[in-house]
């Protein structure tokens, strides 16, 4: 948008003072994700700029170093568990919420997806108290269960984006036409619904490697996930190998990022053909 | 005519075998997530709910004192049959080291409990036999004060209400009536106050720089667009460890904040910006400001630009038009930021703990505090109680008022 030639001077001030402020606002945004990915390449072994040199020992030494292998590990293992049956669980139920209404279904929906406005650190408490009585603190199922409900919403949320135009006729006549209920699934309802699945698991896996309170909470020592190693490594003993890790997790949030984007107008280009060209 | 009756029934009660089927099906697909969610969601909330109030532990340490105690009137001093069963049942409980717990659970309540429970059952031998009241008195005056038993008759309920209580900032008084702690006690009301002060600072920081990037966004061109979604979405995907921790070292005293402000001449010695209320405003602000840009954009973009057109073609003042015309148009988005934002600054625990001081700490750090340094479950449940009150309130206020959908996010 150029500055129309009929603006008064007022006019134009304001143009150029609106581009400022939201540049500012822009830089605001990406500065400390900007600043960190360079210093993460510093040869020395200080946190601050100037750089004394490029280097990628920082990322040798997450390599090297026992304890961010296990991290990565264990982040990796509780993520994709946790995002399987998230996305399991979320897509049945989106399913038979959009596939008739029935009294109190508002209730229901607003129970399904309180994890998400519910304050991490009180599910944090009530699984550990919870799992204190049934012996499941320090253990991989106790995390994942937990970071599965965590992550549920999401998928319920996307997928019952994509379920609002869909036509469940085409569910009943792929049944009369002789096919048993999961074969429906796949070859019916999954090629149609697959976009919102898929960024909901991803919506899923993220929130579980990006989680913290809960693990914080019910997590041993040998469970540690790779945010709850930065956290206490933040509180303990900040090295230059934390910018390593963290550049590494900004370059996972971009290939994320660029996944959704992708998938988001793939579906937008099958659902909605008109609006291609605004594009 | 009769024919078309019977087939009448036949096509209702097939609808109905159909609409029946269908719920069915609901129930079946619906059930597995209900069953998990169950199980490993709402009996823990509940469960940690119940926790603040239970005192069932009380009952187990101290049995025969407790039965006595139901029945005693609370004025004075308890009769004989009392000190009898006090003694009967820390004969148990000390050789079996659960009198502690009894200990620091009343000392809680009113503090000297504990030595006192220590040191009576320490010196339980030296009592030979009845009358106990006498000798326990002779041991201790204290049990000679009838303060000492109402507070032990109120700790040998099955429920308690001494941690919500504690919660906000009230407690019992000598003749059992609720009245507030002393001022130099009161700390948890004021706790809560600042929860709900840096969510409210942070909601209106995130709307201030929010509404104008969310704008700038609605109408500038596909391409420019583009590349501000895609910066934004990276930020709001990048973990909340990572922007904190940037944010811990752009805002140092050596970071590249004070060494930009300070060869530039503006300042001569760095600002103290990070571990203090300046640094949580700024970190949690970026955290949260996708929660308010992205339902922002999402309503603005849908908004037609000839409504400002029309208002300007008819006379309106540029000021006029955006405020009149535009803003009110915004509102949806406004309300679903705005809720998203402090609902979940309300709960925020990681990003404060590590980039704000002592008196930046908001409810959510005292939970982890009770339950990792003083290892006291029932008081984290009670403060975790009043969080999720909070949260229900304001969602409750606010959220009839904002329509769910906009809150979709990425």
């Amino acid at each position: 948008m150029a500055v129309p030639v009929h603006a008064t001077t007022g006019e134009r001030i304001w143009h150029y003072t609106f581009r400022v402020l939201v540049g500012a606002v822009f830089v605001y945004l990406l500065f400390p994700i900007l600043t960190i990915i360079p210093l993460s390449f510093n040869a020395g072994e200080f946190l601050h700029y100037p750089l004394q040199g490029i280097s990628l020992r920082w990322y040798q030494d997450v390599i090297a170093n026992g304890q961010w292998a296990v991290a990565i590990k264990n982040s990796f293992i509780i993520g994709s568990c946790s995002m399987v049956l998230a996305t399991i669980l979320g897509t049945t139920a989106a399913i038979g919420i959009n596939r008739t209404d029935f009294p109190g279904k508002q209730v229901l929906v607003a129970l399904l997806i309180s994890p998400m406005m519910i304050p991490l650190v009180i599910t944090a408490l009530a699984l550990y108290l919870f799992y204190a009585k049934i012996g499941m603190n320090d253990s991989y199922l106790g995390i994942i269960l937990a970071h599965t409900i965590l992550g549920m919403p999401f998928v319920l949320i996307t997928v019952s984006a994509t379920l609002q135009g869909f036509d469940y006729t085409l569910m009943n006549a792929g049944a009369s036409l002789g096919a048993p209920p999961l074969q429906v699934f796949f070859k019916v309802v999954m090629p149609i619904i697959a976009p919102g699945i898929f960024s909901g698991a991803l919506f899923a896996f993220a929130t579980s490697l990006d989680e913290v309170v809960v693990v914080l909470f019910i997590a041993g020592p040998a469970h540690r996930t790779l945010p709850r190693q930065m956290f206490s490594g933040i509180r303990e003993h900040l090295s230059p190998t934390f910018l390593a890790v963290a550049t590494l997790l900004i370059v996972v949030a971009g290939l994320l990022m660029l996944t959704l984007e992708i998938l988001r107008k793939r579906n937008e280009k099958f659902g909605k053909p008109a609006n291609v060209a605004a594009n | 005519m009769a024919e078309h009756i019977a087939d009448n029934i036949s096509l209702r009660k097939k609808l109905r075998r159909s609409e029946r089927k269908k719920k069915l099906q609901a129930g079946v697909l619906i059930g597995p997530l209900l069953l998990v969610m169950l199980i490993f969601y709402f009996i823990p909330i509940g469960m940690m709910l119940y926790r603040s109030i239970d005192n069932t532990m009380m009952r187990e340490i101290l049995p025969a004192t407790a039965t006595i105690m139901d029945t005693w009137s609370g004025s004075g001093l308890p009769d004989e049959s009392a000190y009898a069963a006090l003694v009967e049942d820390m004969k148990v409980a000390y050789p079996a080291k659960t009198l502690a717990n009894a200990g620091r659970r009343l000392n809680f309540d009113h503090v000297g409990f504990y030595s006192l429970l220590l040191k009576t059952g320490r010196k339980l031998k030296k009592i030979d036999g009845p009358p106990y009241k006498e000798a326990l008195i002779k041991l201790d005056k204290k049990w000679g004060d009838p303060a000492y038993w109402t507070v032990l008759q109120r700790g040998l309920k099955n429920i308690t209400f001494l941690y919500l209580l504690r919660a906000i900032d009230l407690e019992y008084d000598g003749n059992n009536k609720i009245t507030g702690v002393p001022e130099d006690q009161a700390i948890y009301v004021s706790i809560i106050l600042r929860t709900v002060y840096i969510s409210v600072s942070v909601t209106l920081l995130c709307l201030l720089i929010g509404f104008p990037l969310a704008y700038f966004m609605a109408t500038s061109t596909p391409r420019v667009r583009n590349l501000l979604m895609i910066g934004l979405l990276l930020v709001f995907w990048t973990s909340l460890l990572v922007r904190t921790l940037s944010w811990i070292l752009v805002l140092q005293n050596k970071g590249v904040v004070n060494s930009i402000l300070m060869s530039t001449g503006l300042i001569s010695a760095p600002l103290e910006l990070v571990f203090n209320r300046i640094g949580v405003y700024i970190a949690m602000t970026h955290v949260l400001l996708p929660f308010m840009v992205l339902p922002l954009y999402s309503v603005m973009a849908g908004i037609p630009s000839y409504y400002v057109r029309a208002a300007r073609s008819l006379g309106a003042t540029p000021m006029a038009a955006f405020f009149k015309v535009y803003t009110p148009m915004t509102l949806p988005g406004i309300g679903a930021g705005c809720l998203m934002v402090f609902i979940q600054a309300l709960g925020y625990y990681i990003t404060p703990a590590l980039v704000g001081g002592p008196r930046d700490q908001m409810v959510s750090y005292f939970v982890a505090f009770f339950v990792n340094e003083r290892v006291n479950w029932s008081m984290a449940s009670a403060l975790g109680v009043t969080l999720l009150l909070m949260t229900a309130f304001f969602y409750l206020l606010f959220g009839k008022r904002v329509n769910i959908t906009n809150m979709k996010m990425g």
